[in-house]
C-alpha cells in the first residue's frame, strides 16, 4: 500500500513536472511571438533607414522558431525574450534580437547560400543562419565559448553548421568564397582576406559597437566589378538635425 | 569598556587626526584609480563622488547622538579609526566581488542595486573617517580651529603621499598600505587618549594588520570581463608580459603566442599586407595601443600607409614632422615608412617610453633612440609653447579608444589638446604650407569629426584668416577620419592628390576646397551624405543655426571648457530615451547621462542627510533656548562647502594650463589649498578668541574675492610670461600663489564652529554634515557648470558664495532671540 502511494505521488510529480515544463515551453512560445511582433513595429519605425518597411518573411519566421532561452545561461533565461543583449560569459554577450534580425536580413542570403560567421558566441546567430541558408561556416577564438556552442548547436540539431576554433583573420579558404559573411568579433579593422573570400556581390555585415550597444551596422559589399562599397546602418529612426533647420 | 574609563587627555589627538584625514584622502583618490581599473573612470567618478557622502552622513549620525558619542568620546574616537582602517580595504575587496556591469546598466534594473551597495560600502570608511574628526570637534569645541588645520594638513599629505604611492606600488598594495596607515592611526590613538589596557588593544590592532597585510595574497583586482584587457586573455596563448603602474594609470602589456593583434584601425579595405608583429599595451585594462616588432625592411610597414593618417604625407614632400601622442611609436613608424629626415615626438606617459625604450628595446629595435626621432617626455603644448621649431606636418594621433570614444564615456574628461586655443597654437608651430592633421574615430551620427572642423574654423579665423574653407580638407573612412589644416591655401594638386590618395583606398572626400559633393559619399555610403551637408553648413551662414539644431553639442572647446568630448544636449534627451529598445542605445552619451544621476543622487541624499536632525533639535529646542537660526547654520555651511570646492578644482584646472602635466598639477594645487586653509584655519583660531570673528570673517571673504579676480585677469598674462621656465620653478610658483587664496579659504569654516561652540554647541556636528554635503555636490556641480559654462563662470560663483556668507554668519546677534 505504501509503495502504491510512492508510486503514485512519484507519477504525479513527474506528471507536475511535465505539465510545469510545458507551462514553461508555452510560456517561451509566447514570448518569441511578442518579441517578433516588437520586432516587426521598430523595423517599420526605422524604414526610412533600412530603405524597407519590414525584413524579410523569413528571416522573421526563423527568429521566432529559433529557442533562444537556449543559447543564453540557466539564470538569463527569463530575460532570453526580451528585446535586449544578454551576457553569455568571457566578456560576450548574445546580441539584442532586434539587431540580429537586421543583421541576417542585410545579408541577403538565400537556401542556397554559404555563409561564414566570424565570432560563434553562444551559437544563436549561427543557429537563425542555419535556417535560411544551405551552410554555416563559424569561427570562435575563445575555446571555451567554441567547445560549448558547437556541442550546442549539434545537440540542438543545427546540422549544416559547422563551428570551428581559431584565429578568424584568414577566414575558412577551403570553404571559400561565400555568399555572405558576418563578422560579430571585434577587429581593429576588416581582414582584408575576409574580402578576398566573400563572392562578387556579396555582403559582409559587421556590428559596430561595444558588447551591450551597437553603435551602428557596417555593410559591405562587393560589387560584380570587384568595387568595395560600405554603408554604414544606423540601426534607429535618428535624425541628426531637427526640421526647423 | 574598562579600557576607555581613564582620564580624558585634554589635548585633542591631532596625531591621529592628521593621519587618518591622510589616509582619507589619499584613500579618496587610491579608489578613483582602483574604480577607473576595474570599471571605467566615469562610474569610478559616480562611485567615489557618492562614497564621499559618508562625510554627510557621519554630521547626522553624530548630531542625533552625541550626548551618547560625547559621553563615550574615546571609545567612539577610537572606533572609527580603527573601522576606518579595517573597512578601507575590506568594503572594497567586497564591493569589487558585487557583480555589477557598467555596460548592461541601461538593460538591466539590477544593476542599479548593485551600483547603490558599492556606493554605500564605499560610503563606511569615509562615515569612519569624518565621524572620528567631527566628535573630535564637539569634545574640544574650543580648538576647533586647530583640529580643522591638522585635518587639513593631513589631507594635504595624503594627496602628496598617495601620488606617490603609486609611483612605487600597483594600486592594490597601495591600498593595503593606506588601510594599514589608517590602523596605525587607531594604534596612535591608543597613546594620545591615554586608553588603559592598550596591551589588549594594541595586540588586536597589530593582529589586524597582520591580516590586512595578508589580504592582497588572497585577492586580485576583480576586472570587468567587458573591458578590452580581460577580452584578450580569454583567447588561447594570450598572456600578460609586463605592468606598471603610475598615477597615470596601470599598464599591462600583453603578448599571443598564437593570434597576432594586428591592430591597425581605419585599415583600407584594399590593404593587402598583414601587420607586423605587435606587443598589445593597455591603460587601465582599457585603451588598447600597440608596441610593433622592429620591421627588417621599410616595405613591410606599407600597410601603415593605408589608414586615413597617412593623407598628409601624400600631399607633397615632407622634412620635419612632430608626433603628438607617440604612444607605442605606430605614427613614428608610419613616418619612419615615408622616410621623414626629422621626426619629434612628444609623449606624456613615461612609462610609454620606459616600455618602448627599455624593457622592449630589442623588440622595437629602440625605435625611439633612432638618429632621426627626438623624443620629448611631456605634455604637446608645454613641449610647443617652449619650442622655436616649425613643422612642415605636426600630426595629433588617435590616442583613445575606440568603444570608449564612441560610447561618450570621456564627456567629463577635460583635454586640452583638442581647444581653440591649442589649435592655434599648433598652427603657429607649422612651417608656410605646413599640415595640421587629426585623426579621430567616426561616429555615426558624426560627432567628433564635425567639432575638430569647427574648432579648426575657430581656430583660424581667430588668427585672422578670412576664408577658413581654402584651408582644410576632411577625408574618411569607414572607421576614421583625418583632417588637414593647411598653413596656407590649398592647391590644385594637392587636391588631387587628396583624390587619388582616396580613390585608392576607398576612403571619401568629405571637405575640400572647391566642392567635391559627387564624392562624399561614394565608397563609405550613409544614408544621407550627412557629414558633407555638415561641413556646408558650418562653413556657411547657416552655422549658428546648424549647430542650434544639430543633436548633438558640437561648440568647439576652449581652455576655459576643455571638454572636447561632450556631445550630449538636453534637448534630445527625450528622443534619445525613447530610442532605448529601438536600436538607440548607443545614441546616450552615457558618461554625461551618469555625471546627472550622480548629482541628482547626491542633492537628493544631502537635503535628507541635512532635514534629518531637524526633528531633533525641535526637542533640543524645548530644554534650551534657541540661539542660532538653523537657516543661517545650513545656509553658511552649504556655500563655503561649495565656494571651496568650486575654487579649488577651478584653479586646479587653470595650473594645468600652467604647469602641463596634471599630475604636477594636482599634487602641487591639491596639497598648496589644503596646507595653506590648514594654516589659515590654525591662524583664525586665535582671532576667534578675541571675538573677532565676524571681522575676519570679512577680512578673509574680502581677501578671497580680491585675490580670486585678480587671479581670473591676471593669471592668463603671468602663466604666457613664465611659460619657459623651468618646472621646479613653476611648481613653486604655483605653491606661492595659491598661498594666500587658500590661507583665507581656510578661515570661513572655523570661525562658524567657533561661533557655534560658543552659543549652540549641539550644532556642530549638523553643520560639519552639511559641508561634507556641499563638497560631494560642488565637485560634481562645479564640473557641470564648467561644461556649460567655463571655469572662469565656476570661480565667480564661488566669489559670490563668499561674498553672501557675510549676511548669514551664524552668531547670536542676528537670531531673533
Amino acid at each position: 500500500m505504501l509503495k502504491a502511494i510512492k508510486v503514485g505521488f512519484f507519477v504525479n510529480f513527474l506528471i507536475f513536472l511535465f505539465n510545469f515544463s510545458v507551462v514553461f515551453a508555452d510560456d517561451f512560445a509566447m514570448q518569441r511571438q511578442l518579441l517578433v511582433k516588437q520586432i516587426e513595429s521598430e523595423v517599420k519605425a526605422t524604414s526610412l533607414y533600412l530603405d524597407k518597411e519590414a525584413l524579410d518573411p523569413k528571416v522573421m519566421q526563423v527568429i521566432a522558431s529559433v529557442h533562444r532561452h537556449l543559447f543564453v545561461p540557466e539564470h538569463q533565461r527569463s530575460y532570453a525574450y526580451e528585446n535586449r543583449p544578454l551576457p553569455i560569459g568571457y566578456g560576450q554577450t548574445i546580441s539584442q534580437p532586434y539587431i540580429v534580425a537586421i543583421m541576417t536580413d542585410l545579408l541577403k542570403i538565400n537556401k542556397q547560400s554559404k555563409v561564414l560567421e566570424l565570432g560563434t558566441g553562444s551559437g544563436y546567430q549561427a543557429a537563425i543562419l542555419s535556417q535560411l541558408v544551405d551552410q554555416v561556416f563559424s569561427i570562435e577564438i575563445v575555446e571555451q565559448l567554441g567547445k560549448k556552442a558547437k556541442e550546442r548547436l549539434a545537440r540542438l540539431g543545427y546540422d549544416n553548421v559547422q563551428v570551428k576554433i581559431g584565429d578568424g583573420y584568414y577566414g575558412w579558404e577551403e570553404h571559400a568564397p561565400f555568399d555572405a559573411i558576418i563578422v560579430t568579433a571585434a577587429a581593429s579593422h576588416i581582414p582584408p582576406p575576409l574580402i578576398k573570400q566573400l563572392k562578387e556581390g556579396g555582403n559582409m555585415i559587421i556590428p559596430v559597437g561595444t558588447a551591450f550597444m551597437t553603435q551602428q551596422l557596417l555593410l559591405i559589399n562587393k560589387q560584380q566589378d570587384g568595387k568595395i562599397v560600405s554603408k554604414q546602418i544606423l540601426p534607429v529612426r535618428f535624425v541628426p538635425v531637427t526640421g526647423k533647420h | 569598556m574598562a579600557a576607555f574609563t581613564s582620564s580624558i587627555s585634554q589635548r585633542p589627538p591631532y596625531l591621529s587626526i592628521a593621519l587618518v584625514s591622510l589616509c582619507s584622502l589619499a584613500y579618496e583618490i587610491l579608489l578613483m584609480r582602483l574604480f577607473s581599473i576595474i570599471q571605467w573612470h566615469h562610474f569610478a567618478y559616480m562611485i567615489i563622488s557618492l562614497a564621499l557622502l559618508g562625510y554627510g552622513i557621519s554630521g547626522t549620525v553624530v548630531g542625533i547622538a552625541q550626548r551618547h558619542v560625547l559621553a563615550k568620546f574615546r571609545l567612539v574616537y577610537f572606533s572609527c579609526l580603527f573601522l576606518f582602517g579595517l573597512s578601507s580595504i575590506v568594503c572594497f575587496l567586497v564591493a569589487q566581488s558585487i557583480p555589477f556591469n557598467a555596460e548592461e546598466i541601461f538593460w538591466d534594473s539590477w544593476q542599479a542595486i548593485y551600483l547603490l551597495l558599492i556606493f554605500l560600502l564605499l560610503a563606511l570608511p569615509f562615515f569612519f573617517a569624518a565621524t572620528a574628526i567631527c566628535v573630535t570637534f564637539l569634545r574640544y569645541p574650543e580648538l576647533v580651529s586647530r583640529i580643522y588645520a591638522v585635518d587639513l594638513f593631513g589631507a594635504g599629505a595624503g594627496s602628496l603621499v598617495v601620488i606617490l604611492l603609486l609611483y612605487v606600488v600597483f594600486p592594490l598594495p597601495a591600498l593595503v598600505i593606506i588601510s594599514l596607515l589608517g590602523m596605525l592611526a587607531a594604534f596612535i590613538s591608543c597613546f594620545e587618549l591615554n586608553l588603559i589596557n592598550k596591551k589588549w588593544l594594541l595586540s588586536g590592532i597589530s593582529l589586524t594588520m597582520i591580516v590586512i597585510a595578508l589580504m592582497p595574497i588572497f585577492s586580485t583586482l576583480n576586472i570587468s570581463p567587458y573591458k578590452s584587457l580581460n577580452k584578450i586573455l580569454t583567447i588561447n596563448g594570450t598572456k600578460i608580459i609586463t605592468q606598471l603602474s603610475s598615477p597615470l594609470g596601470l599598464i599591462s602589456v600583453v603578448a599571443s603566442d598564437t593570434v597576432p593583434f594586428r591592430h591597425v584601425p581605419g585599415l583600407s579595405f584594399h590593404a593587402n599586407q598583414e601587420p607586423l608583429n605587435q606587443l598589445a599595451v593597455f591603460t587601465d585594462a582599457d585603451n588598447m595601443t600597440v608596441i610593433t616588432e622592429k620591421p627588417d625592411r621599410l616595405d613591410q610597414l606599407a600597410y601603415l600607409d593605408q589608414t586615413s593618417s597617412a593623407f598628409p604625407y601624400h600631399l607633397r614632400s615632407l622634412s620635419k614632422v612632430l608626433i603628438i601622442g607617440a604612444g607605442g611609436g605606430t605614427d613614428i613608424l608610419q613616418a619612419n615608412y615615408h622616410k621623414i629626415p626629422a621626426i619629434d615626438a612628444v609623449e606624456l606617459n613615461p612609462q610609454l617610453i620606459e616600455l618602448v625604450d627599455h624593457h622592449f628595446k630589442k623588440y622595437t629595435g629602440e625605435l625611439y633612440q633612432q638618429k632621426n626621432i627626438t623624443l620629448h617626455q611631456g605634455d604637446a603644448r608645454d613641449f610647443l609653447t617652449r619650442t622655436k621649431q616649425h613643422y612642415d606636418l605636426i600630426q595629433l594621433a588617435l590616442i583613445d579608444a575606440f568603444n570608449a570614444s564612441t560610447s561618450g564615456l570621456y564627456a567629463l574628461n577635460e583635454s586640452y589638446l583638442y581647444t581653440i586655443e591649442a589649435f592655434q597654437l599648433y598652427l603657429q608651430h607649422l612651417k608656410k604650407d605646413g599640415y595640421l592633421a587629426i585623426t579621430r574615430w567616426i561616429k555615426i551620427p558624426p560627432r567628433d569629426t564635425l567639432k575638430i572642423f569647427v574648432t579648426a574654423i575657430d581656430a583660424l579665423k581667430q588668427s585672422g584668416i578670412h576664408s577658413p574653407g581654402q584651408q582644410l580638407l576632411l577625408i574618411r573612412s569607414w572607421q576614421t577620419s583625418t583632417i588637414i589644416i593647411k598653413n596656407g591655401v590649398f592647391n590644385a594638386e594637392e587636391i588631387n592628390q587628396a583624390r587619388l590618395f582616396c580613390e585608392q583606398r576607398s576612403f571619401d572626400i568629405v571637405y575640400a576646397p572647391g566642392g567635391f559633393s559627387s564624392e562624399t559619399n561614394q565608397y563609405n555610403q550613409l544614408n544621407q551624405p550627412v557629414f558633407y551637408s555638415a561641413t556646408q553648413s558650418l562653413l556657411s551662414e547657416k552655422r549658428a543655426s546648424f549647430l542650434e539644431h544639430y543633436k548633438f553639442n558640437l561648440i568647439p572647446a576652449t581652455d576655459d571648457r576643455p571638454y572636447f568630448h561632450q556631445f550630449f544636449k538636453w534637448s534630445t534627451l527625450a528622443e534619445m530615451l525613447q530610442l532605448r529598445h529601438k536600436g538607440g542605445i548607443s545614441l546616450l552619451e552615457s558618461g554625461y547621462i551618469i555625471f546627472i544621476v550622480t548629482l541628482a543622487i547626491a542633492t537628493l541624499s544631502s537635503v535628507i542627510l541635512i532635514l534629518a536632525p531637524f526633528g531633533f533639535f525641535r526637542t533640543q529646542t524645548a530644554k534650551n533656548n534657541r540661539k542660532i537660526k538653523r537657516v543661517t547654520v545650513i545656509f553658511y555651511f552649504l556655500a563655503i562647502g561649495l565656494a571651496f570646492l568650486f575654487i579649488e578644482i577651478a584653479f586646479l584646472q587653470k595650473f594645468i594650463l600652467f604647469l602641463h602635466h596634471p599630475i604636477y598639477s594636482v599634487a602641487a594645487t591639491l596639497t598648496a589649498f589644503l596646507v595653506f586653509a590648514g594654516i589659515g584655519s590654525y591662524w583664525s583660531g586665535s582671532l576667534a578668541k578675541l571675538h573677532l570673528r565676524q571681522k575676519t570673517l570679512k577680512v578673509s571673504v574680502l581677501a578671497i574675492v580680491l585675490i580670486s579676480l585678480s587671479y581670473l585677469l591676471l593669471l592668463p598674462h603671468l602663466f604666457d610670461f613664465l611659460t619657459s621656465v623651468p618646472i621646479a620653478i613653476k611648481i613653486l610658483l604655483t605653491i606661492l600663489l595659491i598661498a594666500p587664496l587658500a590661507f583665507f579659504m581656510g578661515m570661513p569654516l572655523p570661525l562658524a564652529i567657533a561661533s557655534l561652540s560658543q552659543h549652540e554647541q549641539s550644532l556642530i556636528p549638523w553643520a560639519w554634515g552639511i559641508n561634507g554635503c556641499a563638497s560631494v555636490i560642488s565637485t560634481v556641480l562645479a564640473t557641470l557648470l564648467a561644461i556649460h559654462l567655463g571655469f572662469t563662470i565656476v570661480i565667480i560663483l564661488a566669489i559670490f558664495l563668499y561674498i553672501s556668507i557675510l549676511f548669514v554668519f551664524p552668531d547670536v546677534q542676528i537670531t531673533k532671540n
